[in-house]
């Protein structure tokens, strides 16, 4: 063996060498991502932050037109209680003409009920309209201050540097006038 | 090599074992010489280096009375501001220290820019220095998000979201920052291990700055290579005590705002208390980075305005290869020297842009100075290649005893000899 793998023997020696290097920083190399692939996922997170990550709201207080905010894993969830106007709006619109483009009835479960996640798709600042007094944007929806992105009535990105419309949580009706969000 | 000497016994004795002494004489003593005609904008880098040492000296006291999480970080500065001796002191120090840090470090970038200081064979000095620059501003970014007010909370916010423009993989790694779904306790703790470890990291790519810098040793305002004795002085005294004369100037201004306008570089919204159910109406940056700001918000794709600010920073460690011609001071480049000064007066007006909301003339101004700054590049690029220069000096002495304008560290050096 030893005389084999010896430098100075010329010919198949030198290829048995190179597998071997090969080999040896491969394994090296598969090593290293094991150890430190541990150190990376710590900051993910973690088994407690996860655990936080149901809510369950009552609708029962809301009055049409009245939007409230919960939070839900440390975000802010924007649930409007539509007026007809804001659900007729929403749905005159042409999809195709849209920069991310949904129909107003795949935003909702409920047409009544919209519910979204209230942080805006392009840099994550909180969108101002959930107020009474709130700019709520050109399209009465709600308008993000920090770089000029207005939504619609359907939460539906229709001007500004934002890509997305406003995100669906998973969320379920468990009663009428109750849901279950996460 | 070196030519140092002692008649103390005890630094003879230490000197043996260790050669440190001729070490530091080499590096900032007698034993290194220097071009003999640096002026002023040479300061730049050794106060650079004081702005840190001060930053990590004041900040590990901080870091003796800060309590990162989110219940106590706010109230743990405000103590550190009432009840902790000379609390005050230490936290507008650190806090004006930042802004000077940046203040000090753009004017060295931009001499390095007016008197081709990146030119060959100081590429990788002056790659080192956009290393450090990007380390300085994660740091600084890290900073201010510790005393978790309400500026804290969105920059933290709104700087990590950037990362969600990367296709695919991005909400995956915002999460990882994070630690968590939104900023939070996690964010705040890993922010504050890192900004004390990073600082760290900026001495050891200090270290090799310096190193760079000392094997061809500091370039000068002609951009012609030192030929011999006749062009260099020592650094010790001379440099040494024309950088303490610069460092006399800096704490004296740098006193005057910790002093007298502390809060002059803040946000009146960061002593709000983080609330992450409201954003503020005004997001700004701290002000050195609203140039970068400026350019992401001219951009109206996501993707784009953030490759696009990191594109600016970016593009300078391609800058060697993209300034192509062999002169390297705007001195002896005419048309250069004003593109120098019309990219210079961009940066600035992209500063003031970045403070302000992102509508009407704002924006369109904004564009136009992103789409410039970016451009300026390819004009230096063709710049290199139709540029006349004027004719260079033969050497540093020469120009220097013939031309009316003798820095005062050559003229000492004429009366001494």
């Amino acid at each position: 063996m030893a005389h084999s793998a010896s430098p100075t023997h010329s010919g198949d020696g030198e290829t048995r060498r190179d597998f071997l290097y090969l080999a040896a920083a491969g394994f090296g190399a598969v090593g290293t991502a094991v150890a430190v692939w541990p150190l990376i996922d710590s900051m993910n997170p973690s088994a407690e932050v996860l655990a936080l990550s149901s809510t369950e709201v009552d609708l029962a207080p809301i009055e049409v037109g009245q939007r409230i905010t919960v939070v839900w894993r440390g975000k802010p969830i924007f649930v409007d209680r539509r007026s007809q106007e804001a659900i007729d709006a929403a749905r005159a619109v042409s999809v195709e003409d849209l920069p991310d483009p949904q129909a107003d009835e795949d935003r909702v479960q409920k047409a009544e009920w919209l519910i979204m996640i209230g942080i805006c798709t392009h840099l994550g600042c909180i969108p101002k309209g959930q107020i009474a007094g709130d700019p709520r944007g050109e399209f009465g929806g709600w308008f993000c201050p920090c770089h000029g992105s207005h939504y619609d009535t359907a939460g539906r990105i229709r001007k500004g540097p934002a890509p997305k419309n406003l995100f669906i949580p998973p969320y379920e009706f468990t009663a009428d006038t109750t849901i279950f969000i996460g | 090599m070196s030519g140092f000497k002692t008649n103390n016994a005890v630094i003879r004795w230490i000197e043996y074992r260790l050669p440190i002494f001729s070490f530091l004489d080499d590096a900032v003593g007698s034993g290194y010489p220097t071009p003999r005609n640096l002026n002023y904008w040479w300061n730049f880098g050794s106060l650079a280096g004081l702005a840190l040492v001060i930053m990590m000296l004041t900040g590990i006291m901080l870091a003796m009375q800060y309590t990162p999480h989110v219940i106590f970080a706010f109230d743990s500065v405000e103590r550190i501001m009432r009840d902790v001796n000379s609390g005050w002191l230490l936290r507008y120090i650190h806090m004006n220290g930042g802004s000077f840090f940046f203040i000090v470090v753009y004017i060295h970038i931009f001499r390095g820019l007016y008197y081709g200081s990146y030119k060959a064979p100081r590429e990788l000095l002056w790659i080192l220095g956009v290393v450090i620059l990007l380390l300085m501003m994660a740091t600084a970014f890290m900073g201010y998000v510790l005393p978790w007010g309400q500026m804290s909370f969105w920059g933290a916010t709104v700087i990590t979201n950037l990362f969600s423009a990367i296709p695919l993989i991005g909400e995956s790694i915002v999460t990882w920052l994070w630690g968590g779904f939104a900023v939070d306790n996690p964010t705040l703790n890993r922010f504050y291990a890192l900004h004390y470890l990073l600082p760290f990291v900026i001495v050891g790519a200090v270290v090799l700055h310096i190193w760079a810098l000392h094997r061809f040793g500091s370039s000068n305002p002609l951009g012609i290579e030192a030929n011999g004795p006749q062009d260099k002085i020592p650094f010790h005294p001379y440099y040494t005590a024309k950088d303490a004369f610069g460092v006399g100037v800096f704490l004296v201004l740098f006193a005057a705002i910790v002093f007298f306008a502390p809060n002059l570089f803040g946000e009146p919204d960061n002593y709000i208390p983080a609330n992450p159910l409201s954003t503020p109406a005004h997001i700004v940056p701290e002000w050195y980075f609203l140039p970068y700001y400026a350019i992401l918000r001219a951009i109206p794709d996501k993707l784009l305005g953030v490759v696009a600010m990191f594109g600016s920073i970016l593009i300078l460690f391609v800058l060697p290869w993209i300034d192509r011609s062999p002169v390297r001071s705007a001195k002896f480049r005419p048309i250069y020297k004003q593109f120098f000064w019309i990219f210079l007066a961009d940066c600035i007006v992209l500063g003031y842009i970045g403070a302000k909301p992102p509508e009407g003339v704002f924006l369109i101004v904004g564009r136009l100075a992103t789409a410039y700054y970016f451009l300026h590049f390819f004009i230096i690029f063709v710049l290199s290649y139709v540029e006349r220069p004027r004719p260079l000096p033969s050497s540093i002495g020469e120009a220097v005893l013939k031309g009316g304008g003798a820095p005062p560290a050559a003229m000492a050096r004429e009366k001494a000899q």
